[in-house]
């Protein structure tokens, strides 16, 4: 039975959704300004609408041949959405499975091995960086996609493994324990009845791994070596120069950059969003 | 390296550059003439600024460099040490004497010089008649402005833009030994005259950035500005170039740092690389490069009618090269600093000038002496032989062996996971943190034990009470994180809580618009936040004056005080933060059935009674490992901080990492010291996480 609001209720409630969202847009508006206006400044105008508008800086950033006259920018997009999607896939593969471990038994270790997980993530990542550049140099991984989403997916596991954990704690044992009973192995109980109940934690921790590549900026530099191999945070630094930033390529590089995730996003949270309708879990 | 030889007639020579627009056409241009006339084909790379430095000195040291680079001389001191350039074997000449001394290490010419650049005196030709000689001059045409427009924009924090000052008082930053003498009368009376033109006379504008003054400028705003042939490019006005005036205090002119753009050739570079060196240095590679790129190329032969070209070489004649030595970052870090609290009013010139001799002293201080590492040495061994040892009296416990060997197919289910978390996380970090035991001067390594760990801990270096010592900046860090914790958590968990109501409309796109801080790279935001906040020109002074009802912007100074700075820093990170935490939260609401909340709510219990003890009980357990992990994650926050309020004021709101870096980078690659730095924050979080556990009654995580 769904509880019915009074109408103010309603009224305040948008309102306030409303006030939050214009003031949550507000900087941004001024990227988008940026990103249209002509000139190459930044904008220190109150209101962030351009005077003119023009679609020249997208034309510049993506219109980037090599010397060969191949599309530059086409494949250093390339570049970014296979380094992401692998690590998104990745980064799950590693973490479910580690997480599920974690969630259920209590083997010997189990309580290390959850600290060593956490304790990962207090590794400042200046200090990794040149560690990283000599471990994959040793492994001939330098200067190659599978380096970087190696290292992503593994930087993106803690995350995935405590999100994914958290939620099978709160999955009811006794569905699997069903299921066991009719013969279904653990992979099979795992696969079939544990992993579509996690959908909205496996959205949001994919998403999350997909981020952690889609704009990382100083490994993709120091471990790829050619401007062919580059991922668009990387091209994207390479519009702020030593001494001026050209802005409005800038900008417009942002906006390219940020529209995938706001698409991936829109996709994914009817998932995390609309509640599972998978009656067991309730109650 | 590529080192193939492509055709049988020619050599592949990789060059590396940070070059933008005309001047990397011209580079590319004179790199297409070189190949036809030698049969070398030549392919360049071009590298963003902000990671080059960083990746020619991982990069070149471990053969993977390229053959030859493109770069400006004043990290040339350190490159020389750590070999990451070969000079040139033949000599180089015909150059301006100026560039060649610019490119001199230890009496050693390093590479071959390209062009130079400078500061000049820039100005709006409509509001300019005759550009003026003398400051004097200067600030007696800036009077007779029409309002609104500022008689000079220049960066006036900047210690490139005090060298000018500077060098009228007959002051440098850096003596050609290394050493610096920072605290004479010249020094305090350069910081005086930098706030009399920079404050005082009120014809310059607050917080004069770069960004200001190219805003100003193209507003036909800023009379004269001072800055380099870097920022004619796309103005919007008639700009005209001239040299920098006479200080008329002194009598002396004011003398810019002069930059030299050199390629310098690799060690491991194929021997047909200098033949390119030597083309694009001189004669038709020079003129490419002049002609094209528009560059003051060093090549004496090379004349050019570009009237920025030739007020650059009427600067060349009386201007300083700047210091290629590895003390200089940490001088103009402490030049830099005083130059602020000058410029705040917070130190007298002398108060400051005596600052900045102490900070310098500090940062380019001895290194700790050698340790003897064999003690260490035992201590490891010891360490692994007692681990093993252990290990090997816990396998022979029949209890915990049956234990294991029941759940061995267990151990499958997590060894991916933890077999690459061990290589590509915890070797990498082991090697890192055990540079912290290692001192580092321009390219020198030295073993010394625990050093840094007591200079750091006993406050060796500066008083507790100091914004640069270590536990000043840890009780900062700590107020950091959780205020931000706090804020993004419950702003997050409002905000899940209003969108998941099936009667709000719209709520999908809500949700989508609201996650865009998150979706937007944060170095692009945190910088617009940055321009929001200043405090003069920024929308959120405007913003406040409107709502204070004020008769105009509010004129607070954000980053000039710790709790306005600090401030600043905290809003953008809300802003940049709560959306992730809304997202888990809406994820995390999903296992809690609507069914037991109605059912409170229908019993007569409030919606808050209803939240408080049926929802947030059981959110909770979902959401405690995104509210550790995320105090992890803005513990080291670091874009935020440098791109906003960069430390301002006095270092005082910086956090570990941002100082760590600043260590790192900013003051004299004290690498060892930073290091010891990211192993005391490791510290720290570990303390955290365990008494996390500790605090809410059960195991987080």
């Amino acid at each position: 039975m769904a509880r019915r609001p009074s109408t103010p209720e309603v009224v305040l409630t948008h309102a306030a959704i409303v006030g939050i969202t214009m003031v949550t847009l507000y900087p941004v508006l001024w990227v988008l300004e940026m990103a249209f206006s002509p000139s190459q400044s930044f904008s220190m105008d109150l209101s962030p609408i351009p005077s003119e508008v023009t679609l020249d800086n997208f034309r510049d950033v993506i219109g980037t041949f090599d010397d060969e006259g191949r599309w530059l920018f086409g494949r250093q997009l390339l570049n970014s959405v296979i380094v992401s999607v692998a690590t998104a896939v990745l980064g799950l593969s590693l973490s479910t499975t580690a997480a599920y471990a974690l969630s259920r038994w209590s083997f010997p270790g189990r309580e290390q091995g959850m600290a060593a997980f956490l304790v990962t993530q207090m590794f400042p990542g200046v200090v990794m960086a040149i560690p990283l550049y000599l471990l994959l140099d040793l492994f001939g991984l330098l200067d190659s996609r599978t380096g970087l989403v190696l290292v992503y997916a593994t930087t993106s596991v803690p995350f995935s493994v405590f999100t994914l954990k958290g939620y099978f704690d709160t999955i009811p044992v006794a569905l699997e324990e069903a299921a066991m009973l009719d013969g279904a192995s653990r992979w099979m109980t795992f696969r079939y009845i544990v992993l579509p109940l996690a959908r909205p934690a496996l959205a949001v921790t994919g998403l999350f791994s997909f981020m952690t590549a889609w704009n990382e900026f100083i490994l993709a530099l120091t471990l790829m070596g050619s401007e062919d191999a580059y991922t668009l945070p990387v091209v994207l630094q390479g519009y702020v120069g030593d001494f001026g930033t050209e802005w409005g390529r800038f900008a417009a590089g942002a906006v390219i950059v940020s529209l995938p995730v706001m698409a991936l996003f829109f996709a994914l949270q009817r998932h995390f969003v609309e509640g599972l309708t998978a009656g067991g879990v309730k109650g | 390296m590529i080192l193939w030889l492509g055709a049988a007639w020619g050599a592949d020579i990789t060059v590396w550059h940070a070059y933008r627009d005309a001047e990397e056409d011209a580079l590319e241009a004179a790199g297409d003439a070189y190949q036809a006339i030698s049969g070398d084909k030549i392919s360049f790379v071009q590298i963003p600024f902000d990671g080059y430095t960083t990746k020619l000195e991982t990069t070149i040291p471990r053969g993977n460099g390229p053959d030859l680079f493109v770069a400006s001389h004043d990290n040339l001191g350190k490159w020389s040490a750590m070999g990451v350039v070969d000079p040139p074997s033949t000599p180089v000449e015909g150059h301006l004497p100026v560039t060649i001394e610019a490119l001199t290490v230890k009496g050693r010419v390093q590479g071959w010089p390209l062009a130079y650049k400078s500061l000049l005196l820039l100005y709006d030709k409509a509001l300019v008649k005759e550009p003026a000689r003398t400051t004097d001059a200067l600030l007696a045409q800036a009077k007779q402005l029409p309002d609104g427009v500022y008689g000079l924009v220049f960066e006036a924090g900047s210690p490139y833009s005090h060298g000018p000052i500077l060098h009228a008082f007959g002051a440098r930053a850096l003596e050609p030994d290394g050493t610096a003498k920072l605290d004479t009368p010249e020094q305090a009376a350069a910081y005086a005259f930098s706030k009399r033109l920079a404050i005082d006379e009120g014809i310059v504008p607050a917080q004069p950035t770069y960004v200001v003054m190219e805003t100003l400028f193209d507003e036909g705003r800023a009379a004269y500005v001072i800055s380099g042939s870097w920022f004619v490019p796309g103005r919007a006005r008639d700009i005209g170039a001239t040299t920098l005036p006479v200080v008329s205090e002194t009598g002396e002119p004011m003398a810019p740092y002069l930059g030299v753009d050199a390629i310098y050739r690799t060690p491991d570079a194929e021997p047909a690389a200098a033949g390119f060196a030597e083309f694009l240095s001189r004669g038709e590679g020079a003129r490419i490069r002049s002609e094209q790129g528009g560059q003051a190329v060093s090549d004496a032969s090379v004349t050019s009618d570009d009237p920025i070209v030739q007020a650059l070489a009427a600067q060349a004649r009386n201007a300083v090269p700047m210091p290629n030595d590895p003390n200089t970052s940490s001088a103009f870090e402490a030049i830099a600093r005083s130059l602020l609290s000058v410029q705040r009013g917070a130190r007298t010139p002398e108060e400051a000038a005596a600052d900045a001799q102490e900070f310098f002293d500090v940062f380019s201080r001895p290194l700790p002496p050698a340790a003897d590492p064999r003690p260490w040495l035992a201590f490891l061994a010891i360490l692994v032989l007692g681990g093993l040892g252990l290990v090997a009296q816990r396998a022979r416990d029949p209890e915990l062996r049956a234990r294991v060997s029941r759940h061995a197919s267990d151990y499958l289910w997590i060894a991916p996971a933890g077999l690459s978390m061990s290589v590509l996380v915890i070797l990498p970090f082991v090697t890192g943190a055990a540079v912290s035991l290692f001192a580092h001067r321009a390219g020198e390594w030295r073993f010394v034990g625990l050093a840094h760990f007591l200079d750091i801990l006993l406050a060796r270096d500066f008083p507790i009470t100091s914004p640069l010592s270590f536990v000043f900046t840890l009780g900062v860090t700590v107020l950091w994180t959780t205020v931000n914790i706090v804020l993004h958590v419950s702003i997050g968990m409002a905000l899940a809580m209003l969108l998941r109501e099936p009667w709000v409309r719209l709520r999908a796109v809500w949700r989508a618009l609201l996650i865009i801080p998150w979706a937007v790279p944060n170095y692009i935001t945190a910088l617009i936040w940055k321009g929001m906040f200043h405090a003069q020109f920024g929308a959120v002074n405007a913003i406040l004056g409107f709502v204070l009802m004020r008769d105009g912007p509010l004129e607070l100074d954000w980053f000039g005080s710790f709790s306005t700075a600090f401030c600043a820093n905290l809003v953008t990170n809300t802003w940049l933060g709560f959306p992730f935490m809304m997202v888990v939260t809406l994820g995390a609401l999903q296992s809690i059935p609507r069914d037991l909340e109605e059912a409170a709510e229908v019993d007569g219990a409030g919606r808050w009674f209803a939240f408080r003890h049926v929802v947030y009980p059981m959110l909770k357990p979902a959401l405690l490992p995104a509210v550790v992990l995320g105090s992890v994650w803005t513990f080291n926050m670091f874009n935020v901080i440098f791109l906003v309020s960069g430390g301002e004021p006095n270092s005082s709101t910086e956090i570990l990492i941002s100082d760590a870096y600043r260590w790192a980078f900013k003051r004299g690659n004290h690498y060892g010291y930073a290091a010891a730095y990211a192993v005391l924050i490791f510290g720290v979080l570990l303390v955290y996480s365990r008494s996390a556990n500790r605090l809410v009654g059960k195991k987080v995580i």
